[in-house]
């Protein structure tokens, strides 16, 4: 790859995308604990996890400001300009899923307390599709591959089915059993957390898509996004 | 504009020709050299009318030869050679029988260093085109002088001392001197090689909000180093390496999204 | 140890400089104290006369002032003319080249070679005669060098850019000389055409060979008259035996001196106004 004559430059911008790689990290470290604290029933693993969305919290201040700099001193252009604008908005979708991972820890928690319900197998494949996104849409970004954030996008379609086979599952179950009633609602919570984890890990696709190809793929539906490439 | 455009009477084809977006100028296999240095080659470009037309490159990538070729002042350097075509109006200026003298008329120029004439005051550089020419007749010369520099955004600050010599103004006074007396002559494009490299920001803006102003009439053609002035006054931007067009797009697409890789590169600054 | 070579080449400095003004000063002095018993408002209004204490300079001076006139006549348009092509359409031809380089041997050739040339072509070839014509002629030719140079190097410190100002708006080669770039070159060009006619003023060779007479005892008439010139009256007068008439070669030596010297005047009271305006 052609490097900025300007070195400092160059440097500030690798900087920038290793902080985003490794937001990106804690963000889906957050994500993996909590699901494990949901699946293992464990409210101190939750607690810990909870604090970790701090720093979490703390790279997305630090990211913003290091993007402004760059914006008023540098004045990026092109592909520079696209990763600036790109940075800032992946900042707040990681920020977002950060959140959400402390929320599905608060579910966890609370449902710790209750007894086990029957494992839905929707969730646990959700779970694991969520994760397994966020690790390629990261994947895509360092590696600058559009085909890979649009492969994303497109099992974001699956997360969608699951999501809502796993509310149907839930409703006969609730329906079923008026006493699951408190756990089954924990639990609907839960499946919502994790469609929309699926949903902003959709949106940091589209972000590489357009910080690679320039291409605003956003709001196209599923014609912007064609099966074969 | 619709407006304007109904109210005077006109053939189609005129008319057609005057609107915006419309070639004005079309550039065909324009190549340019000094002596046995090429240093503009094979360009083909469609400058459209009263669009800002940028043109950027790294030095010696021959834009400024480029312009210069679009009113013929490239050749006046000894050893100048230029082929191709460069059509104005549908009509080739590098054709049989077009006087060049008549064309800078047609194809206004101001250049990167403010240079009115130190000789003349205000006015009479403003009225320098006309009388040079011998053209300024029984026009009203009051009422050309403050046109063109009400035009070049210049009347109210030297109504009062229209007699002071040129040199007395400012650097981007000056410039805007410059610009008021090349419109003086009243063109139909209007270059600008790196009209603002040497003026300070505010000038620099100040003649940047005249580019916009100015592209409601005229066909700019403006060439500069500085790549955020491109991206701030101009329509559509062409990108010049080593005498070689790479790329010419929506200014908006080019610097967001250039089509080459060297265009890419160049903006981003990574070079050499 | 380099303080005290700098001080040391200082003083080198410093001795150089003096000395030789030193000797001008002491000369000029010697002049001015001979010229003394003579300097007054008739030496300059008389015409020479066989008695020392009666001749005057008139001749000489409305001679020089004639020969400077028209030698600036001569070769300030021709001179200027040379330059401007050379400077704005020559470019690199054959034709500016070989110019140039005659231009630049006529500088070198001693001044009595002019006086031989004006004799052979203007005083003989043309039939002018010894006369103020002629003399003006070849004083020009002398001068032409100088004013060509002078008048390049003005029109060469006109920025380009004015030129191509000009033309960009439309002008031609010619409207662009004769408005943008003659006017900026004028205060040079009158700048080196002063130092031509001064240089002009102290010539006496090539009058010499031409024939200006030294005693003359009427003012001339018409340009084909004869005329003498105040090198050529100061170089009779000290010529003769008479200590009286040494007095009057010092007291021609001041006149021409101040002559010079308002010449000289004038060129920087120029200079510095054009300067001046190019600093706006």
């Amino acid at each position: 790859m052609v490097r900025h004559t300007d070195r400092e430059y160059e440097g500030e911008l690798r900087e920038l995308n290793d902080r985003i790689l490794k937001m990106a990290g804690r963000v889906e470290a957050m994500v993996s604990r909590s699901v494990r604290a949901l699946v293992e029933r464990d409210p101190d693993l939750a607690r810990a996890t909870i604090l970790l969305d701090e720093s979490v919290n703390a790279d997305e201040v630090e990211i913003d400001e290091q993007c402004q700099s760059i914006l008023a001193r540098r004045q990026p252009l092109a592909g520079d300009l696209r990763f600036i604008s790109c940075a800032l908005k992946m900042v707040t979708d990681l920020e977002r899923i950060g959140d959400i991972a402390v929320n599905l820890c608060e579910r966890a928690i609370e449902l710790a307390r209750e007894p086990a319900l029957t494992p839905i197998a929707e969730l646990g494949q959700m779970a694991l599709l969520v994760q397994e996104m966020l690790k390629e849409v990261a994947d895509a970004f360092t590696a600058r591959a559009a085909d890979r954030a649009r492969a994303v996008i497109r099992r974001d379609d699956m997360v969608d089915e699951l999501y809502h086979g796993a509310l149907r599952t839930m409703l006969s179950l609730m329906s079923q059993d008026p006493r699951a009633l408190q756990r089954g609602i924990h639990t609907l919570a839960v499946a919502k957390f994790l469609e929309r984890i699926g949903d902003h890990a959709t949106n940091l696709a589209e972000e590489v898509v357009y910080l690679v190809d320039g291409k605003d793929i956003r709001h196209a539906g599923k014609r912007a996004a064609p099966p074969g490439v | 504009m619709s407006t304007a455009a109904a109210a005077v009477p006109s053939t189609p084809a005129a008319d057609d020709a005057k609107r915006p977006g419309r070639a004005k100028m079309e550039v065909r296999a324009l190549s340019a050299a000094f002596g046995s240095n090429q240093v503009v080659r094979a360009i083909d470009l469609d400058i459209e009318a009263r669009r800002v037309l940028a043109i950027i490159g790294p030095s010696g990538c021959g834009k400024s030869t480029f312009v210069r070729c679009l009113n013929r002042m490239h050749e006046i350097t000894l050893g100048a050679t230029v082929t191709g075509q460069v059509l104005l109006d549908g009509e080739d200026l590098y054709g049989r029988g077009v006087d060049p003298v008549l064309l800078r008329r047609r194809v206004g120029m101001v250049f990167q260093k403010p240079n009115p004439f130190p000789t003349m005051s205000i006015k009479e550089n403003v009225l320098a085109g006309l009388r040079l020419t011998g053209t300024l007749g029984g026009t009203d010369a009051a009422r050309v002088v403050e046109s063109a520099l009400t035009s070049a955004a210049l009347w109210d600050e030297v109504k009062d001392r229209l007699d002071a010599p040129g040199g007395s103004l400012s650097g981007g006074q000056q410039q805007r001197l410059c610009i008021a007396r090349a419109l003086a002559v009243e063109p139909e494009v209007l270059l600008m090689d790196e009209p603002c490299s040497a003026l300070d920001p505010i000038a620099t803006a100040r003649i940047e909000d005249l580019i916009h102003v100015l592209r409601e009439r005229y066909t700019i053609v403006i060439v500069t180093h500085n790549m955020q002035q491109a991206a701030r006054a101009s329509d559509t931007t062409a990108f010049f390496l080593h005498g070689e067009l790479v790329e010419c797009s929506p200014t908006e697409r080019l610097f967001t999204h250039p089509r080459d890789r060297r265009t890419e590169d160049y903006i981003t600054g990574k070079f050499g | 140890m380099s303080a005290r070579r700098e001080a040391w080449f200082t003083t080198l400095c410093v001795v150089a400089l003096g000395l030789p003004l030193l000797l001008l000063l002491v000369l000029f002095g010697q002049v001015l104290v001979d010229s003394l018993p003579r300097l007054s408002w008739d030496f300059l209004s008389s015409f020479p006369s066989r008695r020392a204490e009666n001749a005057g300079v008139l001749p000489g001076l409305v001679g020089s002032a004639l020969l400077c006139l028209g030698t600036a006549a001569i070769a300030l348009p021709v001179g200027v003319g040379a330059a401007i092509f050379l400077e704005e359409y020559g470019g690199n031809r054959r034709m500016a080249r070989v110019i140039e380089l005659n231009v630049a041997n006529l500088a070198g050739v001693p001044s009595i070679l002019y006086g031989i040339l004006g004799l052979a072509l203007f005083v003989r070839t043309l039939g002018l005669g010894r006369s103020v014509i002629s003399g003006a002629a070849t004083l020009a030719l002398l001068v032409l060098p100088v004013v060509i140079v002078a008048a390049r190097e003005a029109l060469r410190a006109v920025p380009h850019g004015l030129r191509e100002a000009s033309l960009a708006l439309g002008a031609t080669r010619w409207q662009t000389i004769r408005r943008v770039v003659l006017p900026s070159a004028a205060p040079g060009i009158f700048t080196g055409a002063i130092l031509a006619v001064s240089r002009a003023l102290g010539e006496t060779a090539p009058l010499v060979v031409i024939g200006a007479v030294a005693y003359v005892t009427y003012l001339p008439d018409s340009p084909r008259a004869a005329f003498t010139a105040l090198p050529i009256q100061i170089f009779s007068w000290i010529s003769r035996p008479q200590a009286s008439f040494a007095h009057n070669a010092a007291a021609g030596i001041v006149v021409l001196l101040a002559l010079l010297l308002v010449l000289n005047a004038a060129v920087i009271v120029l200079r510095d106004r054009a300067q001046r305006r190019a600093a706006r």
